[in-house]
């Protein structure tokens, strides 16, 4: 079970997330979706702008972890090859859809989108699936 | 100052992020495990985010134009087809395997583990196929930046 201070954390961390979301769009005019950002760091022209977010991300985190707060700590027993197709899946599949956990989840809700409320429904639920499939029938934790 | 701030609102998510356990798989799992010991934790973390966005854009396009660019870059397409449908299912295996959606597999680089450079060169390849992939020879001279358009 959660403990008062995880969800107090949750959600102040969600209104943070919310609130670079809000930031980002009334500065730079667009959406902050994470795949995108990705996306144009990788292929754009202009790579400063999506390579300093993502540098803000990497050190916001960091700023976290540094005062004190816990670590993501990594699994022993999870197939590096599984991780991997999941890595795959995951890029492939957010740049078909155009839109992540940030793009369609945060944003496009907050924008009343109807793609990213499928989307989001269709993510939340596959995932969902394969959640059960990986660790309850294949037994992979 | 435009590069400054792009950094600082990265920051506020990176730390948003971290501070709401998303960096975390295992909590991201827990979430998603409902036949197991069910972790809501991620209801509030996007009910929390959506809370702040719902209000925020509807004012923020009220002022007609961003303040470092001319127009706001976004779509108000409706149309449901089978990317749309294709893509968040592909990626909600690879989230539902993993644990991981893109934002926090980049914050990895914070606290780097074998599960970093395992899921995120993968990730990258993912995105080099689709891009390629998705690319047929008269779009090639279109504008790249066109592919950052979602929601």
């Amino acid at each position: 079970m959660m403990s008062v201070t995880q969800f107090a954390y949750s959600l102040a961390g969600g209104i943070l997330i919310g609130t670079a979301a809000s930031l980002f769009l009334w500065l730079n005019g667009r959406i902050a979706g994470i795949s995108s950002v990705i996306g144009n760091l990788l292929f754009a022209r202009d790579r400063l702008g999506p390579a300093l977010f993502i540098l803000g991300i990497i050190l916001g985190a960091a700023i976290f972890y540094l005062l004190g707060g816990a670590a993501p700590v990594p699994r022993t027993g999870f197939p590096a090859w599984l991780l991997g197709l999941a890595g795959l899946a995951v890029g492939v599949g957010t740049g078909v859809a155009h839109g992540c956990t940030s793009g369609h989840g945060v944003c496009g809700l907050g924008q009343l989108s109807l793609r990213s409320l499928v989307a989001t429904l269709t993510f939340l639920v596959v995932g969902i699936l394969t959640t059960y499939v990986v660790r309850h029938i294949f037994g992979v934790l | 100052m435009n590069n400054i701030v792009t950094l600082i609102v990265g920051l506020i998510f990176g730390f948003g992020l971290a501070l709401s356990g998303m960096t975390h798989p295992e909590k991201v799992l827990g979430f998603l495990d409902v036949a197991g010991a069910w972790n809501p934790g991620l209801l509030f973390v996007l009910g929390g985010a959506v809370g702040v966005t719902l209000i925020a854009f509807r004012v923020i396009r009220k002022l007609g134009k961003p303040v470092f660019s001319a127009t706001f870059h976004l779509t108000d397409a409706k149309h449901i087809d089978a990317p749309l449908i294709i893509g968040s299912a592909l990626f909600g295996i690879g989230w539902g395997i993993s644990g991981y959606c893109p934002g926090p597999a980049i914050a990895l680089f914070a606290a780097p583990n074998w599960e970093l450079w395992v899921f995120v060169p993968a990730m990258l390849t993912g995105y080099a196929l689709q891009y390629y992939l998705s690319r047929s020879p008269q779009q090639v001279t279109s504008d790249p930046e066109d592919i950052s358009v979602c929601g």
